[in-house]
């Protein structure tokens, strides 16, 4: 066995002991959190959880490999309305179900990937947005399967019980997004830091070098955006959970958007970035509320005013901040080092 | 047989708007090499502008003036303020800042107006013409939405093929360094073709509003079957984004009418995604093709 070899097997066994330690360490904190939190904050942790798996996603597509994709909302539908037929109609268990929905929506990816590897700056969004637009319109189109305008409702999944018969729902239902959050976060921390993200990364920053070195550039960013199709297809499947229910109102295209702001924020290509922009995601709606509230804004008002601080950050962040929360926080952090 | 011609007159007639949309993605297009995503956004709150105009003086003539007055204000304060810090800046930041503009824009004619959709009324007649007894489903505000979208592009090819202002353009927009140096104000070129673009997008927000209700997100279909319109045409012609609309407008007219109106947006999205992957450069132009 040469050293070069061995090496890299050290190396790889490293990085997995490493993020498992990472995601035991995020399981234990999350698990005590949910422990102490209501059933309120229960939900908001199992909301946050599923933004994470699709931003987590998204993260490796944009920031690994160079491509946006605004249909990431409509993804997270495919795998929604998969786990919702799954389980309400064929009565498959929870976690079979999920796994479905996660490779149904990858396998959707792959054509639309494949379009998407060859497409470049604003003619990629443009595909990503008309996909955006025109997928919920199928719901519409097969009411007989997809429950037109009111979608399909599943029972709420049932705590298992050796949790005792007082575990309350919401903890359960956290529990279950949270845990398919971690497993995102272990996959994605293995894959970019192994062989594929480092093709990833090659390919984004000089498509002709990465392919002098006998990388496949069209099939490294097909595998991306399939990577993060997967993502949001847990995402969906996670959201069908927690909501109990897959309609088209709960896919707009300002989820996508909204998915999109969390990413920037974030900072592109940065998986601790994707859990600021879950957080972001999930708790602006409530401050927004309770800021209308406090000022007794109207109704218009406060509906619309997390979308306006979406557009708001969007602009900021690409004319102040183009590297993200993330990026502001690694550059606060090597100031206060002071110069090396 | 009646259907069939049905279709594909009101074909044409959406397939202007989609023009107009596209003329307006196009300018931007030329002028400044970016695609201007919050243009379905920025039609949208000239139209609610126009409306507000037209039911407090009852004037339609009016409104529509007001709208194209202040697209043209709208757009050259857009490239102003947003646009001009992320010119030469990587594609990417463009795209996420007109993606974001169209956050905003919707989140606030949400705030104003309110998300349900409101009637629009339409300058001339909405009774098909009587054509031997049987009437046709298009009608007199059908003729007139098309003469001034054909007019607006002849404006257009006027504006650039034989007036100065029209080869300064596009001297800034071809070779913006050497125009600079021959004494083009460049900047000011960018803008004017910004305020251009706002004033055909305004216009195909005020023919297209009858028919699909005004409120915040009635456009988004719209925007992207004028991006669509504008990719067929080449993204960089002017007369092939007419073409490219009308062409569109007949196709997702059959869609609607054969299969129903919910696919029309997957049908663009077929179209669009057909079309880059066969011939990138557009169903007319004859130029080298591009990189997509």
């Amino acid at each position: 066995m040469s050293a070069v070899v061995r090496a890299r097997e050290v190396l790889a066994r490293r990085m997995i002991l490493r993020s498992v330690a990472w995601v035991l360490l995020a399981a234990i904190v999350l698990a005590i959190l949910s422990e102490v939190a209501g059933a309120y904050q229960d939900l908001q942790l199992a909301t946050g959880a599923y933004y994470f798996a699709v931003l987590a996603g998204l993260t490796v597509l944009a920031g690994q490999s160079g491509q946006i994709s605004l249909g990431q909302g409509a993804l997270m539908a495919v795998g929604a309305y998969t786990f919702a037929l799954l389980v309400g109609n064929e009565g498959w268990a929870l976690v079979p179900a999920i796994v479905a929905a996660v490779v149904v929506t990858a396998v959707v990816g792959i054509p639309v990937g494949a379009a998407a590897s060859r497409l470049r700056g604003p003619y990629l969004a443009g595909v990503t947005l008309a996909f955006a637009v025109g997928l919920p319109a199928l719901a519409d189109k097969f009411p007989g399967t997809f429950g037109g305008e009111n979608g399909l409702s599943i029972n709420p999944p049932v705590p298992p019980s050796f949790l005792g018969s007082s575990f309350p729902l919401e903890r359960w239902e956290a529990w279950i997004a949270l845990a398919g959050a971690l497993v995102v976060l272990f996959a994605l921390l293995n894959l970019t830091s192994s062989g594929v993200g480092r093709a990833l990364r090659a390919v984004r920053d000089d498509e002709i070098a990465a392919s002098l070195c006998g990388l496949r550039v069209g099939r490294t960013h097909t595998l991306a955006f399939v990577v993060s199709a997967g993502c949001a297809g847990l995402a969906g499947a996670l959201l069908a959970v927690v909501l109990q229910l897959a309609e088209p109102g709960a896919f707009p295209l300002q989820l996508s958007l909204s998915l999109l702001t969390g990413v920037v924020l974030g900072g592109l290509g940065s998986l601790v970035g994707a859990i600021w922009g879950a957080a972001l995601l999930t708790l602006l709606p409530n401050w927004a509320n309770d800021l209308a509230n406090s000022f007794s804004l109207s109704t218009k008002v406060s509906e619309n005013l997390p979308l306006a601080i979406y557009g708001i950050v969007l602009i900021g962040a690409m004319i102040l901040w183009p590297s993200g929360i993330q990026g502001g926080v690694r550059a606060l952090i090597r100031r206060a080092r002071g110069p090396s | 047989m009646t259907k069939f011609i049905d279709l594909t007159l009101s074909g044409i007639s959406t397939g202007a708007v989609y023009a107009a949309v596209a003329l307006a993605l196009v300018l931007i297009w030329r002028a400044t090499r970016i695609v201007n995503f919050a243009q379905g956004a920025m039609l949208m709150i000239t139209t609610f502008i126009a409306s507000a105009v037209i039911s407090s003086t009852g004037s339609y003539w009016l409104g529509f003036a007001v709208a194209l007055v202040s697209g043209l204000v709208f757009g050259a304060v857009v490239e102003r303020v947003l646009i001009r810090p992320v010119e030469g800046a990587p594609p990417l930041n463009a795209v996420i800042l007109t993606l974001g503009l169209y956050t905003l824009l919707v989140a606030i004619a949400g705030m104003i107006w309110g998300s349900t959709p409101r009637s629009f009324p339409a300058a001339f007649s909405l009774r098909g013409y009587d054509v031997g007894g049987t009437r046709l489903l298009f009608t007199p505000n059908d003729t007139f939405t098309v003469l001034v979208v054909i007019a607006v592009a002849v404006v257009l090819a006027l504006l650039f093929r034989a007036t100065s202002l029209g080869l300064q353009m596009r001297a800034a927009a071809f070779a913006p360094e050497v125009a600079r140096l021959l004494g083009v104000r460049v900047g000011r070129m960018f803008t004017l073709g910004w305020a251009l673009a706002a004033v055909a997008g305004a216009l195909a927000g005020v023919l297209v509003a009858p028919a699909v209700f005004l409120g915040p997100n009635s456009f988004d279909p719209i925007l992207i079957s004028g991006f669509v319109a504008a990719v067929l045409g080449g993204l960089d012609s002017p007369p092939g984004a007419v073409l490219g609309g009308l062409l569109l407008g007949v196709a997702l007219s059959y869609v609607s009418g054969y299969e129903g109106s919910s696919l029309v947006p997957l049908a663009a999205l077929v179209i669009l995604v057909v079309v880059l992957m066969v011939r990138p450069s557009g169903l007319f132009s004859a130029t080298e093709e591009r990189r997509v």
